[in-house]
């Protein structure tokens, strides 16, 4: 029972990172059509970049927040490349995508190197007793800063005038254009956002799993899994997708063997595709248009 | 100042390798009511969409305000007044119906909104009734009423309206008319595209009939009422 509860934790934990990797997938998509398969290096941007920010002395908050900007750049430096190509088939721009991916992985080997990083915790390396496990501070962190932005994100599109222009944008862009929203703005706005969402969520992972140039390629899958469990566009859907895959991916490790652990998403993702492509909550969606 | 609010020369489109429009040129006058009516597939929908640059021109010229906005975005030309209720109605429907309404006040900067969206509401009661549902799950005349009330949150100096009486139950067709015709009582100008030619004809003062993306004809409307050529070819009589 105590390892049912150690297990769940860890999952949560980093179910979490996996759902901010799966709203990355979602915003973009919702308002592209495109998914981007970068996803995965903007999470590995935001660690890496922050962990050498680290080692050329800056302190934390400085360099959280330099990370986050830069990867961010990179998010809009991926949409003038998707908008130059406008004009072509989705196919198209989701290989760009690809595309752009292999390219940051490889300057990230320039840049830095084919190393392990890691940084030491932002909160202490200390623990909470629960239940007679451990809960590091660490985790916690992940938890309420990635549960703080999943609420934020909705209030964004919910609440502000910015956030229901970009859902107008992604429900009808002709309708959009007629209330007078700029659709290219909208459109960048979203691939930054979206990397700012990875970016945090790479930062939060490092000082747990640490990092290198490559460590967005799994993360990246993960997070798409975590998108199409919940029913790819679907808000909600990233979230309850990334915990799920989270949660199975730790009793799987912990009940049958760590080996397996990464095999767990893609079955979990070729039994969505093939027994309910819509997603978990597929149904609910389609019911309400 | 200049009377024509509208005024377009020579303009020419295609819809893919398809010639929609050729060489149309028209003008519209403050607070006028203009209708464009023709057969299904003669380019009218094609007309609207690129007076608000939802489609490009070929050449040719839009003149609003006597301001050349031939090249501007349509976010610009929205800020600059014109609004449309498009075909098809064009609702958000995964917003609320008054979500709906403020967007149409996306580009207005003004306090005024909450005012502008209860005279909305006063006009279409149903809407406030409803201002918490899904836009898409209201029947159909009510959605015509968001999409006409969500033009008018943005206060636009000229309105075109698509097709807004296709598939609507007639009483609900004169509710919604009635609307327009108040609007124009109130100084803003618009141009309807009407499939219902008699219907078009008799709310508005002047009219084009199109004809194989050209203007077949043009003039008063209660002229055309009577007009044998419009008569046989669009009233049915």
């Amino acid at each position: 029972m105590i390892e049912l509860f150690a297990y769940l934790l860890s999952g949560v934990t980093v179910g979490f990172i996996y759902t901010l990797v799966g709203l990355g997938f979602t915003v973009i998509y919702n308002s592209s059509g495109i998914i981007n398969f970068s996803q995965g290096e903007f999470v590995m941007a935001g660690g890496m970049s922050t962990v050498f920010l680290l080692y050329a002395g800056l302190p934390l908050g400085v360099a959280f927040v330099l990370a986050i900007l830069i990867t961010s750049m990179i998010g809009i430096v991926l949409y003038k490349l998707i908008s130059l190509s406008r004009d072509s088939s989705p196919i198209s721009l989701i290989i760009l995508t690809l595309g752009f991916a292999i390219f940051l992985r490889g300057l990230a080997q320039v840049i830095f190197d084919k190393q392990l990083h890691t940084m030491p915790s932002f909160v202490g390396d200390g623990a909470f007793e629960i239940f007679d496990t451990t809960l590091t501070y660490q985790a916690l962190l992940i938890m309420v800063v990635a549960s703080a932005i999943v609420v934020l994100l909705y209030l964004f599109f919910k609440k502000t005038k910015t956030g229901q222009a970009m859902v107008a944008a992604s429900n009808n862009v002709d309708a959009a254009k007629l209330m007078g929203i700029n659709i290219k703005k909208i459109l960048m706005l979203n691939f930054a956002i979206s990397a700012v969402i990875a970016s945090i969520g790479g930062i939060l992972l490092t000082p747990i799993t640490s990092t290198n140039y490559e460590v967005g390629i799994m993360l990246g899958l993960k997070g798409f899994c975590a998108a199409i469990i919940g029913g790819l566009g679907n808000p909600f859907g990233a979230v309850a997708g990334g915990l799920i895959l989270g949660v199975l991916e730790s009793l799987v490790a912990g009940y049958v063997s760590s080996e397996y652990k990464d095999a767990v998403a893609f079955v979990v993702l070729l039994a969505i595709l093939f027994f309910m492509p819509g997603g978990i909550f597929g149904n609910l969606k389609s019911q309400r248009v | 100042m200049e009377n024509n609010i509208l005024k377009i020369s020579n303009l020419s489109c295609n819809y893919g390798q398809i010639i929609a429009l050729e060489d149309i040129s028209l003008e519209i006058n403050r607070g006028e009511i203009v209708s464009l009516i023709g057969a299904n597939g003669v380019g009218k929908t094609t007309l609207l969409r690129t007076i608000s640059a939802l489609s490009k021109e070929k050449s040719g010229k839009i003149l609003f305000c006597g301001v050349d906005i031939t090249k501007y975005d349509s976010d610009k030309r929205v800020r600059m007044g014109i609004a449309q209720v498009p075909e098809g109605r064009g609702l958000f429907t995964i917003l609320s119906v008054e979500e709906n309404l403020k967007l149409g006040a996306y580009c207005r900067k003004d306090d005024k909104i909450i005012e502008d969206l209860d005279y909305v509401y006063e006009k279409f009661p149903i809407l406030r009734e409803k201002k918490d549902d899904y836009a898409g799950t209201l029947s159909g005349g009510q959605q015509q009423m968001i999409a006409v009330g969500r033009a008018l949150m943005s206060k636009p100096k000229l309105l075109l309206l698509d097709e807004l009486s296709m598939g609507l139950a007639p009483i609900v067709v004169e509710e919604i008319f009635n609307v327009i015709t108040t609007l124009r009582d109130m100084g803003t100008t618009i141009f309807l595209v009407e499939q219902n030619a008699f219907l078009a004809l008799s709310i508005s003062d002047r009219a084009y009939v199109l004809e194989n993306g050209r203007v077949a004809i043009s003039g008063k409307s209660e002229d055309m009422l009577s007009d044998t050529r419009v008569k046989e070819a669009y009233l049915g009589v």
